[in-house]
Order: C-alpha cells, then sequence, then structure tokens
C-alpha cells in the first residue's frame, strides 16, 4: 500500500465527498485528509488489519443463505469515511422529516378519509392498483396518526452536487445496526481524529429508537414490554435484529414466542409464565405477521395479532400497511405530497422521474430506454430493474413489452453519475461511488433522523452496486462540524 | 427469558452432555471388551440396549456386530443420541441462541464438529477410535468450562445447568448400565476373577478412578464403586451429586414446586436401604438404574409443563411482578 498522495487522486470528473479537485479537500475533510496522508504505507495497511481484526472480533457479519448451510460473511468495510459538513447535513435532516411526515399524513389519509384521492392530487387508479394497500387496515388510527415509525430512506449525490432522495423503505428498512458497528470500528482504527474532529456522534440511535418504541405502548407504564419480532436466524438481517435487540435490553422473539389471549391481548411465552407485550417492533413482513389475516400458510407470524392492533392493544412498528408509500410509483407523487399536506415545497428533490401510466411520459421512456433506468413499483434490493445505457438491445426491447403490458407497474428516471468517495483497493487509492441511507423515527412527539447514516460504497470499479450481497461495502459516515473542529 | 431460549438452552446442554457421556460409554466398554478373554459373552449389542435405541438402530441395520454398532453410536445423525448427532443439535440449539451465549462457546462447538466430522470422514477406523472419543470429551469440557467461566449467573446460566445435570444422571446411569446388562458373566464364579477390572473400566470412564481411590483406599469392590457413583455427595459425575445441584439450581426459578418434588422423589429413591448392595446383583441393580431413568424423564416432563409452555398455552395470566420489576 503505496502512501497517500491527494495530488494524485483522481475522481474521473464525479463529484468526490472528500476532494474539490486533486490535492484539495472539501474543507470539513481537510483534517481527515491531512491525517491520512501523514501516514506511511506500512502505517496504513496496519489500520486497514486492525480494522479487519476489530471486525472479526466484534463479530460483526452479514449472513448469505444459500445450499442450506448458513454463512455469516463478516462485513466489507473501508476504513477511510465518508464526510459530510454539519451545515449542509441540518438541511437534509429537515429535508427528511419534512418528507417523512408528509409520507405518513398520505399513508394515515389513505386508510381514512383518502382527501387526496378526493382532490385528484393522487390517482385513483393508482390507489386501486397498488399491491402494498391492505384493505384490513381501513379505517385505525394508530397513536399520532403516524404509520412508518422507522423509515430508512435513500440518497445519493449527483455530478453538481445536488443530494436526491433515490428512494424511500417503509417496510422494513435495514443497515442501521452496520452504521452504529462501522462508527466502533473507526473509532479503534481512527481514534486521533474524534479528539479534535468536530465529529458528530451516532451512538445514541438505540436510545431514540427504544424511547420512539415505548411512547407508541398503548398502556401508561413506565417500562412496557417491548420486543423485536424476527422471522429467524435465517433471515439475512438477523445479526440485525439480535444486536438491537442486545443494545435496547429487549427480547428478540418469534412468532411461536407469541400468542394473542382471549382478551385480545399479545402474550409472550416465557419463564415466569405468560407476559403481555405492548409494543413490537416487527421485522417480519406484512404479510406473514397473521396467518389469520394474511398468508395463512406462514408460521412466522400470530395468529389474531391484527385483531389485537385494531383493538389498540399493542402497538406494531412499523404499522401493517405502511409499504403503500413503499412504491417507486408512489414515490413520484412525494413532492405533491408535501405540497398538498405540508403547504411547503419539498426541501430535498426526488430523482426526476418519469411515470408510464401517463401516454406522454411512456413515450419518452420507450423512446429512450438507452438513457434511462426503469424500475418496476414493488421490488426491492434492485430487482426487476433495466439499466438502459447498460443493457443490451433485446434486454431493452423486453422492458419495452413489459413496461406496455402494465404501464402503471414501471417508472424510469435518468441515469444518475453518483459521487464518489476516495477509497483504500488492492491498487491503492480509488474513487468509487456511494449511497447514503439516513433513518427517520417518527412518533407522536416528533421525529428524529440519524446523524447521517449508512454510507453503502461499490467496491467494484465503475460498479453502481451497493448491496452487501453483491460485492458491496460499507464506509462511517461523519457529519463534521468545522465550527467544532481543533488543530490535530 | 423466553421460554423458547430457555428450552433450547437447556437442550444445547443435555446435548453437549450427551455427546460427552457417549463418548464415554463406548471407550468404558471398549476398554472392557480389550482387558477381558475372548471367550467371555461381552457384547456391542447390549450397548444399543442400554442407550434405549433398538428401534432405530433395527430400522437402519442388520446384524450388531462392532463396526455397525460403534457407526451407529459415533456417526449416524439420524440418531439424535449418537455423538455427531448430538453435537450437530447442540450446535443448531446454540445458532438460535447466540444473542444471550458468549460467542467463543459457538467457535468451541462449531470447530469441535467440524473436527469431529473429519476425524469420521469415510469408515470408523478403530485404530483411531480412541483419538476421536478423547477429542469429543476434551471438546466437551472444554465447552462446559467456558459456559461456567464466561456466563453470568442469569436463568440462561441457569438452564444450562439444569440441563447438563439431568442429562449427568441419566447418562451416569445408563453407564452404570455397562456393568449390570448382559456385557457381563451372570454366575458370582465367573465375575469374581474379573471384578475389579470391570469396576475399574466403570470408574475410568467416569474419570472416577482416581477419586475413587483418594477417597476409598481399598482395592475396587463393586459394593464400593456403585456407592461412590451413586452416592457420593462431592464427586462431580456421582448421581447423588448431580441431584443435589440440580435441586438447587431449579429452586431458584421461577414457579419450581413440581419441578423440585420429582428431584427430590429421584433423591429419595437413592438413599433407600441396600442401594450399594446392589453391585453383586445384576438385575437388581438394571431394575434400579431402569427406575432411576424414568425419574429423569419425570423431571424433564417437570421442567418442560412449567417452563417451556407447549402449543397448548394455559389462559393468559399476567404475572404482575415481571411487569412492574420495581415493586
Amino acid at each position: 500500500m503505496p502512501r497517500l498522495d491527494w495530488n494524485q487522486y483522481d475522481p474521473n470528473g464525479f463529484y468526490d465527498e472528500l476532494i474539490a479537485a486533486p490535492g484539495q479537500p472539501h474543507p470539513a475533510a481537510r483534517a481527515l485528509c491531512d491525517y491520512l496522508a501523514g501516514l506511511d504505507s506500512s502505517e496504513i495497511g496496519d489500520l486497514k488489519a486492525a480494522a479487519e481484526v476489530a471486525i472479526q472480533v466484534m463479530g460483526i457479519s452479514f449472513t448469505v443463505y444459500s445450499d442450506g448451510d448458513m454463512i455469516d460473511r463478516a462485513w466489507p468495510f473501508d476504513i477511510i469515511p465518508r464526510i459530510i459538513p454539519l451545515t449542509e447535513w441540518q438541511r437534509v435532516e429537515a429535508g427528511l422529516k419534512q418528507r417523512v411526515q408528509a409520507l405518513n399524513m398520505f399513508i394515515d389519509d389513505l386508510y381514512n378519509e383518502q382527501r387526496i384521492v378526493k382532490d385528484g392530487v393522487f390517482p385513483a387508479a393508482l390507489l386501486a392498483d397498488s399491491v402494498n394497500f391492505r384493505p384490513q387496515c381501513v379505517g385505525i388510527q394508530p397513536p399520532g396518526r403516524v404509520w412508518a415509525h422507522i423509515c430508512g430512506s435513500d440518497l445519493v449525490r449527483d455530478k453538481d452536487g445536488t443530494i436526491y432522495v433515490l428512494e424511500d423503505n417503509l417496510r422494513i428498512p435495514s443497515g442501521v445496526s452496520y452504521m452504529l458497528e462501522n462508527r466502533n470500528v473507526t473509532k479503534r482504527v481512527l481514534p486521533e481524529l474524534f479528539q479534535t474532529g468536530g465529529i458528530l456522534p451516532v451512538d445514541d440511535y438505540p436510545d431514540q429508537l427504544y424511547d420512539m418504541l415505548v411512547s407508541m405502548s398503548p398502556r401508561p407504564l413506565d417500562e412496557p414490554n417491548i420486543v423485536i419480532m424476527t422471522p429467524g436466524i435465517y433471515n439475512s438481517a438477523y445479526y440485525e435484529h439480535a444486536y438491537l435487540a442486545q443494545q435496547m435490553g429487549v427480547e428478540l422473539v418469534e412468532g411461536s414466542d407469541m400468542i394473542v389471549g382471549s382478551d385480545n391481548c399479545v402474550y409472550m411465552r416465557t419463564i415466569d409464565g405468560l407476559v403481555r407485550v405492548d409494543v413490537i417492533y416487527r421485522r417480519v413482513d406484512d404479510m406473514f405477521i397473521d396467518p389469520k389475516a394474511f398468508n395463512p400458510d406462514s408460521v412466522l407470524g400470530v395468529p389474531g395479532l391484527m385483531g389485537a392492533w385494531r383493538a389498540g392493544n399493542v402497538a406494531l412498528c412499523n404499522a401493517p400497511g405502511a409499504g403503500v408509500a413503499d412504491d417507486k410509483v408512489v414515490y413520484t407523487y412525494v413532492p405533491k405530497m408535501i405540497k398538498y399536506y405540508l403547504d411547503a415545497e419539498p426541501i430535498i428533490p426526488n430523482v426526476p422521474s418519469y411515470l408510464c401510466m401517463h401516454d406522454d411520459e411512456r413515450d419518452y421512456v420507450l423512446a429512450n430506454l438507452d438513457k434511462l433506468v426503469v424500475k418496476p413499483a414493488n421490488e426491492s434490493g434492485g430487482y426487476g430493474m433495466l439499466v438502459g445505457p447498460h443493457a443490451t438491445a433485446q434486454k431493452r426491447a423486453e422492458f419495452a413489452e413489459l413496461i406496455q403490458a402494465d404501464p402503471r407497474n414501471y417508472m424510469a428516471q435518468p441515469t444518475l453519475s453518483l459521487s464518489v468517495a476516495p477509497t483504500l483497493t488492492d491498487e491503492g487509492l480509488a474513487p468509487r461511488h456511494l449511497d447514503l441511507r439516513p433513518f427517520i423515527l417518527s412518533s407522536a412527539h416528533g421525529s428524529y433522523v440519524t446523524t447521517g447514516g449508512l454510507t453503502r460504497v461499490a467496491l467494484v470499479k465503475g460498479s453502481l452496486v451497493v448491496n452487501s450481497s453483491q460485492g458491496g461495502g460499507s464506509k462511517d459516515t461523519w457529519i463534521v462540524d468545522t465550527s467544532a473542529q481543533g488543530g490535530l | 427469558m423466553l421460554s423458547r431460549v430457555a428450552e433450547n438452552l437447556y437442550w444445547m446442554a443435555r446435548y453437549i452432555e450427551r455427546t460427552e457421556d457417549t463418548a464415554r460409554l463406548i471407550r468404558v466398554t471398549r476398554h472392557l471388551m480389550l482387558d477381558f478373554p475372548g471367550t467371555t459373552t461381552l457384547s456391542w449389542s447390549s450397548l444399543i440396549h442400554i442407550t434405549g435405541a433398538d428401534a432405530i438402530f433395527d430400522e437402519h441395520y442388520g446384524t450388531r456386530d462392532a463396526a455397525k454398532v460403534l457407526t451407529f453410536l459415533c456417526a449416524d445423525r439420524r440418531y439424535g443420541g449418537s455423538i455427531m448427532g448430538a453435537l450437530a443439535a447442540a450446535r443448531e440449539n446454540l445458532r438460535t441462541t447466540r444473542d444471550v451465549m458468549p460467542k467463543e462457546v459457538w467457535e468451541e462447538i462449531n470447530s469441535l464438529y467440524l473436527q469431529g466430522s473429519s476425524l469420521l470422514a469415510g469408515t470408523i477406523d478403530l485404530r483411531r477410535l480412541d483419538d476421536f472419543l478423547r477429542t469429543v470429551i476434551r471438546g466437551c469440557q472444554a465447552l462446559t468450562g467456558m459456559i461456567d467461566g464466561s456466563l453470568s449467573e442469569s436463568p440462561a446460566r441457569t438452564f444450562c445447568a439444569v440441563g447438563g445435570y439431568l442429562e449427568r444422571v441419566d447418562m451416569t446411569s445408563r453407564i452404570l448400565d455397562v456393568r449390570s446388562a448382559n456385557l457381563l458373566p451372570r454366575s458370582p464364579d465367573d465375575l469374581k476373577p474379573f471384578e475389579q477390572l470391570q469396576w475399574m473400566s466403570v470408574l475410568k470412564s467416569l474419570s472416577a478412578h482416581q477419586m475413587y481411590r483418594r477417597q476409598v483406599r481399598t482395592r475396587i469392590r463393586g459394593k464400593d464403586a456403585v456407592r461412590f457413583i451413586l452416592l457420593d455427595t462431592t464427586f462431580p459425575r456421582a448421581i447423588n451429586r448431580c441431584l443435589k445441584r440440580l435441586h438447587g439450581k431449579l429452586a431458584t426459578l421461577p414457579r419450581s414446586d413440581a419441578a423440585c418434588a420429582a428431584v427430590a422423589e429421584l433423591q429419595q429413591l437413592l438413599q433407600r436401604d441396600g442401594t450399594a448392595e446392589l453391585a453383586d446383583a445384576p438385575d437388581q441393580l438394571h431394575q434400579f438404574l431402569d427406575d432411576l431413568q424414568l425419574g429423569t424423564s419425570r423431571i424433564h416432563d417437570a421442567i418442560r409443563t412449567t417452563w417451556f409452555g407447549g402449543v397448548d398455552s394455559p389462559a393468559p395470566v399476567v404475572d404482575e411482578t415481571v411487569e412492574h420489576p420495581g415493586q
């Protein structure tokens, strides 16, 4: 590993998160870049090795399930953090709060008055076709009329430096444990920078999450019983479920650990007997939480859970049905929602999007498939997408047919030039594309945004795929208050 | 603590203990066979009977020769009491409770499992059998030591201990049964010349020989050996001591009356007159050990119904003391 020379580092024309121009770090990244440049090659190698050891010792892993054997892989991590100045972050934070507030009002409206449909702002046809609309939730008003208590929105930065919201994850967003662990590893590896670097802490998330969950309790107790409901060890996010349970000191339960009593309350089976459960942070999809209400074949859920929730005897976070807003077509309406419910302009823009259900926009999409990314409404994890510029003519023709057969199910966006950040690779320092997933907590008492979020990096040169199961990695994310920085 | 987690830990501890004790059981039998003239009626078949695995063995195997019995007891995953079967089960139980167990315990059981699998690759080589058994016993001791040394006093630890003690009572009684089953000549005259050897083997299989020696200080006699294994209050694998510990552990749990009563019942059986005399009466010893094993299964039932909860749980009863820890 050669010494890091910022004059030799070239972001290839992309926006770089640390470097404004060769040899010139952004002001908030100057302390970090100077520090790294002062290390010799063996010291950098040592830091990299120390991070690997820390990850192994701390047991930070993610699960890949294949061939009937479970493999826990070490979490792929790059030691060079990604930096966002506090002043910029404050605007992003305000934008995320605004966005999630509008989304919650939208979900609540859909399950109750449906004003936005009646006023012609949101098309009735779209609602009628929504696969994540749950008729079982109609007429319900959860406390504070909040549905999406935990939201993970993906942010990307384009060539000109503008930050866009790429999508909102309102069902069961994951990754926050890795955000916390990335910081723990970085503190071990670069402790000097934390003394004077003006880096804002992230570790109050479990407390914030716990407080939010407590505030949802249907019983005014000092210590309500909170649980995390997991599908079990074979779920790819099981590490996170166990991690959050440990951090909050709550039970990690599976569906079979709970029953709904004749009093329509939820109980968990413990060695002390049946103990009432007040709040369930469920990491199980809607369709599997209650075989009586949804998929009757599912063994992951608790029969009668929906009834207990409807009766107000237990809080479910996120509320069932919140996924109705987790739809890439619904996404395109978020700026209109913000205008409609909050009478405000969106602080963070959406990526410009084309809806195939509108004739003129569909014509544009079909004529420009080689320039666009086409996404189906309800897939996640990058499945079922067409990345036009990288696709074969045959693949584009297939998508043209899919779009014409079911226009409601598709939307398209221009391919963005995602920003990059310097990353340690086998060839030395190199720019790699990245995104950012902050987490937003909402309750009747207000909202909270993580300090930064989980930065995911495409470790393969030129790649835009940041998923860890496909060779993606991650970085610690620093929100830096330059006014609080001292000399190093 | 969740019932499921408690149950998994209990079974994990039972399986670790069963792994170790099955290895001991095979070891003592093998040593007895090596020590005895070829004319005796020692038979591997009895081991299947002692472990209570007749039905499943007969389902998959024909004759009960050494190779088949050893393959079955060491390597057959279809039988949950085989060494690799029990080890695999302990490992699976630990998977779902990794959040409450020290990480090193998981790593140890994983590596023991992998090591065992590679030692048993292919057929069982009799020359490597002792290596394998020693590795297994040592690995299990390491595991119980780690749990003892790194898991805080908590219900998790209690359920590990409970499972371990109960399985040990059951398996120690089965190892003792080696002496009473058809392994040995029936006529007292045939028995005499081998008495010391046989009992020494049983004691050695329980790692009890040295401790016995320090305590009894006479040549090894059946009566004394039985007294030591059943009634000693200080030796860790002695049944009396296991039951006493088991009772103490159970008493720390909520609603423990039924389980404690089931243990007390067994303690009384043990203290009856003439227990030690059973050494000279193989049939009666066998009957006694059978009773002991039935008793352990009653204790298990009491534990299961009290703490693990079944599909048919009783109507919800909220324990207010749990909900208001401060009151």
